[in-house]
């Protein structure tokens, strides 16, 4: 029942971050709507799994997937935004503010 | 239905609408971004169906999913910042 919960949480928040994804205007703002579907809503499904399966082989399989996910999905956003950045890519129309052209200085 | 089986194909749905970012996105840093996420949502197709079949080992193919995704995306964007391989 617990991980049923838990999944269904996971669920709903990869939705918020397909819409983001689809919906937002410039790459930076999909990236960090994007980035909730690994951490939160992924995350989330593997603990429900864990739940499910308790301390069994499967179960360490969801222990062991976690960590990797959590810390791998967030560091490979930042790197992508940072070469996006480098690369040249203009941010959207009505973003208001710009602080790391003049810290790269 | 199910309630496990709706959630798996809201699941489905979800990482083919990334194709269409993958697809239409006007730079290539969106079709990354979206590559990105579609390898997590597979994921999670993973995790969910080795709960509907009681098999274990469908688990592996999604850690396995983890790490090639998490490889490519970091030589991608070090690619995209101008730099070589090994700085």
């Amino acid at each position: 029942m617990v991980s049923t919960i838990l999944i269904v949480i996971g669920v709903l928040f990869n939705l918020i971050g397909c819409i983001g994804l689809i919906r937002l205007p410039d790459v930076y703002n999909r990236l960090q709507s994007a980035t909730k579907c690994g951490t939160l809503g992924t995350c989330s499904i593997l603990v429900g799994t864990l739940f499910h399966y308790g301390f069994t082989e499967a179960g360490i399989k969801a222990i062991i997937a976690i960590p990797i996910l959590f810390f791998g999905a967030t560091v490979a956003a930042h790197a992508l935004v940072r070469g996006a950045y480098h690369f040249g890519i203009k941010l959207g129309d009505k973003s208001v503010k710009d602080d790391y052209k003049d810290a790269i200085k | 239905m199910d309630l496990l089986e709706i959630l798996l194909y809201i699941q489905i749905a979800l990482s083919a609408s990334c194709l269409y970012r993958i697809i239409r996105g006007p730079s290539i840093a969106d079709r990354m971004v979206a590559i990105d996420i579609f390898g997590v949502l597979v994921v999670g197709i993973c995790a969910i169906l080795s709960i509907i079949t009681e098999k274990g080992f469908i688990l592996d193919i999604g850690i396995a999913w983890i790490i090639l995704s998490f490889i490519g995306t970091l030589t991608l964007a070090k690619y995209l910042s101008g730099k070589k391989l090994n700085e």
